[in-house]
C-alpha cells in the first residue's frame, strides 16, 4: 500500500546503496530541511486560504475567488506582493533585534516540526522526550514577540508584546498540565509511544472524564498560546492597531504571519496526536470489518484530517467570539484553568494507577 | 496650550516618568475611532488616567458655509454631518425652516418623513451594532448587520436616488413622491428583519465574553449624563428620559404607539441594550405607518425663494445618536444670519474622559463603541 | 412651569433681568456681570432645576457678541434661554462649566470660533482648530480666509 513511510524507506535504501553512511546522513538532513521548508510554504498558503474561506463562509460572503481556479492562487499572489514590498525599519528601532525577531519566530516554528508524526513511521526525529521538546521549544516563541515589540520603538508594539508575554507564559502552564494528563495515562513522553497506546482507541474515547477536561483546556490554552482570537490581545487591532508587528512590513511581516499559521498547525497536530490518536485510524472494539475498512485509509490522511479538523475549530472560535480583556484573560487562566487542570491531573493519575480507563 | 510637537515628545519612548505614566495617540488614524478622531490617552500600564480628545481633522465649517447658502440649499450640506442619519439631519433643518415660515406640511409628507427617519435609525443602529462588535474583536457581526442594512439602503436608493446622503427632505415636505415599490420593499425588509433579529442575540448579546466585556464598564450616572449633556441611547442607558420624540413630539410622533426605551444599568451593556431594543421600536413605528400612508400631496406649496422672518428658531429632533438641535438666527434675508447645529456626538464625546478614567485600554474601545461616535457629526 | 411663573421666579433671583417672551421659550437678557450669580441659581434652584444645557453658542452682531444659553429642566420640562451681551473687542464672560459640565466643550468651541474669553474655565484651549489660530475667529462676520474659502 502507498504510504509516506514506504517512500522514505525507498529513498533511504537508495542513498545507502549509492553513498557511504556519512554522506547518506548529510543528504538526508538536507532533504529533511528542504521538506520542512517546503511543507512550511505549502502549509502557509493552504492555511491562509483556508482561514479566508472559513471566515467568508461564516460571514455569509464568498472569500477569495478570483485568482486561479476557485481563488486557490490568492495566497500565492499575496505572498508575491509581500516579497516585492519594501521591508521598512523605523528610524528609532533597534535595528539588529528588529530584523532578527521574525526569523526567530520562523525558526521556532520549524524546530517544532521535528517530533511530529505525519504518518505511520514517518517522523523526522522520534526523540524519547518528544512532547516535552515541543512544550519547551514553543516557549521560545515569546522571545521573538518580545524582541519585536521592544525593538520597534513603538508604544503600541511594546504593549502588545507585554500582553503577549504575560499571556503565553500563563497559558503554557495549563497547556503543559493538560498534556501531562496524557503522559500520565501513557507513561511515555515519546510521540510514537503515545500514538501506539491509542491503537485500541483514541484517548478522547478511552480516557473519559479527565481526558475530556484536558482536551477542552488544551484547546483553550493553545488558542491563547498562538495568539488567536478570542485571545489575540497581542495584536488586538481595534485597541493596539496591530500590536507587536505594527512596524513590520513586507516579508518580515509575512514571516510573523506565516509563523502564526504554522504554530496553529503544530499545536493542532500535537492535539491530534495526543487526544485523537495521531495517524491512528478510528477503530471500534472488535468490529473487524469496520476496523479493516478504516485501516485502508492512508495514515497521513487520518493525521491531516484530524489536524485540519482542530484547525477549523480554532478558526471557528476566531470568527465567532469577541476578544477578552487583559485582566479577564489572566483571571481565566490563573483562577479557573490552572486549578482545574491541576485537579484534573490528580484525577488522571488516580485513574491511571487504578486502571479505570478502557 | 497643546502643541503637536509637545505631544510628539511626550509620546516618544524614554519619557516614561517617575510616575510610570505615558501617553499614546489613539488616532487620527486608528481602527477603533471609525474616523479621524484623535485621542491623547495618558496611561499607567494598561490603566487609563486621562483621555483628551483633539478634534478638527474633518471640520468643514458647515455653520459658516450655511451662512451663505439660502434656506433651500443649506439642508443638503447637513446630510454630511451625521452621515448615518442624513434623513434626520435634513428633517431637523426642514422643521426649523417650516417653523419660521409657518408652513403646514401635508399629512402624506409627514408620514413619509417619519418612515424614512425610522428606517434610517434602524440602518444606523445596525451599522453601530456591527462596528461595536468589531471593536470588541468579533468580525462576523459586521457582515450580518450589513446584510439587513443593505436592504434599507436599497429602499432609500429607489426613492431618494442616494444611499447615504439622501437630501430627500426639503422645506414643505419631501423632494419627490415615494417609489411605487416602496411599500412592498419595506414589507420585505420587515420580514427579513424579523427572521434574522434573533441572530443578533445569539451571536453577540448572549455571548459570555461579550457580556463580561460590557457589564459594569463605563458607568455613567443619570446626574452626570444630564450634566454632560449626553443624549440619545447613551443617556437612556442611564435611565434618563431624553427621547425628543416623546418630550417634544414633532410631526405625528405623538399619535404613534411606541415606547421610550430606558435601561437602568448605567453601563456599556445598558447602552447596548437600549439600541437593540430601540431598533424594535422603530420597526413598530414602521409597521404602524407602512399600510397607512395617506394620499395627497407630498409637498406643501411654497415660494421658490424662502425668506424667514426676523427672529430666532430652534428645533430639536431625535437622531440615531441623540438630540440634534438646529438654531437659526434670521435677519429676514434669504440666508440665515447665524446657524448653529447642536450635534449629539459633540456632547456625547465630552463624557468619554469622565467614564473612561480608571478602566483598561480595551474598555475604552468598548465605551467609544457604546457612545456611538460619528466623527463628522462631532466636527461638523 | 409656565413662562409667567418662570419669569416671576427669575426676577426673584435677579431683579435686574429683562425678559422677552415672544418666542417659543422665555428669553432672559443679562449683562456679563450678572450671569455668574444667576447661572449658579438656575442649576441649583429646586423650583427651576434647569439641569440640562442643550445648547450653548454665540452670535456675532457686528457691534457686539451675544452668548446664547439654552437650558431645560429634565424633571419639569420647561426651558429658558439666557442671552448675555458681550463687548466685541474684549469679550469676557465667566465659564458655567461648573454648573453644566457640557459647557466645558461648548465653551472651548466658542472660544476658538468667536474669541470669547471664558474666565475660570478649567481647560480653555483650542479644541477644533490647529495650533496658531488664536486671534483669528472663523465664525465672526469679518473673518475672511482667501486660501481656504468658506463663503460660497
Amino acid at each position: 500500500m502507498w504510504s509516506l513511510a514506504h517512500i522514505a524507506n525507498e529513498i533511504h535504501q537508495w542513498l545507502n546503496n549509492t553513498f557511504n553512511p556519512t554522506w547518506t546522513l548529510i543528504i538526508e538532513m538536507v532533504l529533511a530541511g528542504v521538506a520542512v521548508i517546503g511543507l512550511f510554504a505549502a502549509l502557509g498558503l493552504v492555511l491562509v486560504l483556508m482561514e479566508r474561506r472559513v471566515a467568508a463562509w461564516i460571514q455569509i460572503r464568498l472569500g477569495p475567488n478570483r485568482v486561479g481556479p476557485l481563488g486557490l492562487l490568492q495566497s500565492m499572489a499575496d505572498t508575491l506582493k509581500l516579497i516585492v514590498k519594501e521591508g521598512l525599519t523605523p528610524d528609532g528601532a533597534d535595528k539588529v533585534m528588529f530584523n532578527i525577531a521574525p526569523f526567530i519566530a520562523m525558526i521556532v516554528a520549524m524546530l517544532l516540526m521535528a517530533p511530529i508524526a505525519f504518518a505511520k513511521d514517518f517522523q523526522l526525529w522520534d526523540l524519547n522526550i518528544g512532547v516535552l521538546y515541543v512544550t519547551a521549544v514553543s516557549s521560545i516563541m515569546v522571545i521573538s514577540i518580545l524582541m519585536a515589540g521592544w525593538s520597534s520603538n513603538n508604544k503600541y508594539s511594546l504593549m502588545g508584546a507585554m500582553r503577549s508575554g504575560a499571556q503565553i507564559v500563563s497559558y503554557e502552564l495549563s497547556a503543559g498540565l493538560s498534556i501531562m494528563t496524557i503522559i500520565v495515562l501513557t507513561g511515555s513522553l515519546q510521540v510514537s509511544d503515545i500514538i501506539q497506546a491509542q491503537s485500541n482507541g483514541w484517548w478522547i474515547f478511552k480516557g473519559h472524564l479527565p481526558v475530556w477536561i484536558s482536551f477542552i483546556i488544551f484547546i483553550i490554552a493553545v488558542t491563547a498560546e498562538t495568539n488567536r482570537a478570542p485571545f489575540d490581545l497581542a495584536e488586538a487591532e481595534s485597541e493596539l492597531t496591530a500590536g507587536f508587528h505594527t512596524e513590520y512590513s513586507g516579508m518580515k511581516f509575512a514571516l510573523f504571519f506565516l509563523a502564526e499559521y504554522i504554530n496553529v498547525f503544530i499545536v493542532c497536530a500535537i492535539g491530534a496526536t495526543l487526544f485523537l490518536g495521531g495517524w491512528m485510524p478510528l477503530h471500534f472494539g472488535s468490529n473487524n470489518a469496520f476496523n479493516n475498512a478504516m485501516d485502508y485509509i492512508p495514515s497521513s490522511v487520518w493525521f491531516f484530517g484530524k489536524t485540519f479538523f482542530l484547525i477549523f475549530l480554532i478558526m471557528w472560535f476566531r470568527w465567532t467570539f469577541p476578544r477578552l480583556r487583559i485582566d479577564q484573560l489572566l483571571n481565566l487562566e490563573w483562577k479557573y484553568l490552572l486549578p482545574i487542570s491541576m485537579f484534573n491531573l490528580l484525577l488522571a493519575t488516580a485513574m491511571a494507577i487504578l486502571g479505570w480507563h478502557f | 496650550m497643546y502643541r503637536e510637537t509637545e505631544i510628539l515628545q511626550q509620546t516618544s519612548p524614554g519619557i516614561i516618568g517617575e510616575t510610570g505614566e505615558f501617553t499614546i495617540n489613539v488616532g487620527p488614524q486608528h481602527p477603533a475611532t471609525h474616523g479621524v478622531l484623535h485621542l491623547v490617552i495618558t496611561l499607567s500600564g494598561e490603566t487609563i488616567k486621562k483621555v483628551e480628545p483633539h478634534l478638527g481633522y474633518i471640520h468643514r465649517s458647515i455653520e459658516k458655509m450655511c451662512e451663505s447658502l439660502n434656506y433651500r440649499q443649506f439642508i443638503y450640506v447637513t446630510s454630511r454631518m451625521d452621515y448615518l442619519s442624513a434623513h434626520i439631519n435634513n428633517h431637523a433643518c426642514a422643521l426649523c425652516v417650516e417653523k419660521g415660515l409657518q408652513i403646514e406640511v401635508p399629512p402624506r409628507a409627514q408620514v413619509i418623513r417619519i418612515l424614512m427617519d425610522e428606517l434610517t435609525r434602524v440602518a444606523s443602529h445596525e451599522l453601530w451594532w456591527g462596528a461595536m462588535a468589531m471593536d470588541l474583536g468579533a468580525f462576523t457581526p459586521f457582515f450580518h448587520a450589513f446584510r439587513e442594512r443593505e436592504s434599507i439602503n436599497e429602499i432609500m436608493e429607489e426613492t431618494c436616488g442616494a444611499r447615504l446622503t439622501m437630501n430627500y427632505i426639503a422645506p414643505g415636505g419631501v423632494v419627490q413622491d415615494l417609489h411605487p415599490d416602496f411599500q412592498r420593499r419595506v414589507k420585505e425588509f420587515l420580514k427579513l428583519y424579523k427572521r434574522k433579529i434573533h441572530e443578533y442575540d445569539e451571536l453577540v448579546t448572549g455571548n459570555i465574553i461579550f457580556q463580561n466585556r460590557m457589564k459594569g464598564i463605563g458607568m455613567l450616572s443619570a446626574k452626570d449624563a444630564i450634566s454632560y449633556g449626553v443624549t440619545g441611547p447613551a443617556a437612556r442607558g442611564s435611565n434618563v428620559s431624553s427621547d425628543i420624540r416623546k418630550i417634544q413630539p414633532y410631526e405625528i410622533y405623538d399619535k404613534l404607539e411606541f415606547d421610550e426605551v430606558l435601561e437602568t444599568g448605567c453601563d456599556s451593556f445598558a447602552r447596548y441594550m437600549v439600541r437593540i431594543r430601540e431598533m424594535q421600536q422603530s420597526i413598530r413605528i414602521i409597521e404602524q405607518l407602512i399600510d397607512n400612508i395617506p394620499e395627497g400631496d407630498f409637498q406643501a406649496k411654497t415660494k421658490a425663494v424662502l425668506k424667514l422672518p426676523k427672529g430666532e428658531f430652534y428645533t430639536r429632533v431625535e437622531t440615531a445618536r441623540g438630540e440634534l438641535g438646529v438654531y437659526i438666527v434670521s435677519e429676514g434675508g434669504t440666508t440665515p444670519y447665524r446657524i448653529k447645529f447642536r450635534s449629539p456626538g459633540f456632547s456625547n464625546l465630552s463624557v468619554l474622559d469622565h467614564i473612561a478614567r480608571g478602566s483598561k485600554i480595551g474598555d475604552l474601545v468598548a465605551m467609544m463603541g457604546t457612545l456611538d461616535l460619528v466623527i463628522p457629526d462631532i466636527d461638523r | 412651569m409656565s413662562k409667567e411663573l418662570l419669569k416671576f421666579r427669575i426676577t426673584e433671583l435677579l431683579p435686574t433681568a429683562t425678559f422677552d417672551d415672544s418666542g417659543e421659550w422665555l428669553n432672559v437678557e443679562l449683562t456679563a456681570a450678572e450671569w455668574p450669580t444667576l447661572a449658579g441659581a438656575l442649576c441649583k434652584d429646586s423650583h427651576l432645576a434647569l439641569d440640562y444645557m442643550f445648547c450653548l453658542t454665540c452670535i456675532d452682531w457686528k457691534t457686539h457678541l451675544t452668548m446664547v444659553y439654552h437650558m431645560t429642566s429634565t424633571s419639569f420640562r420647561h426651558s429658558v434661554v439666557v442671552k448675555v451681551k458681550l463687548d466685541r473687542d474684549k469679550p469676557e464672560v465667566v465659564s458655567v462649566s461648573k454648573c453644566w459640565r457640557t459647557a466645558e466643550f461648548h465653551e472651548r468651541e466658542v472660544y476658538e470660533m468667536f474669541g470669547v474669553n471664558f474666565l475660570h474655565h478649567p481647560d480653555l484651549r483650542l479644541l477644533i482648530l490647529p495650533d496658531g489660530w488664536e486671534g483669528k475667529n472663523p465664525l465672526r462676520k469679518d473673518f475672511e480666509d482667501p486660501i481656504n474659502m468658506i463663503r460660497l
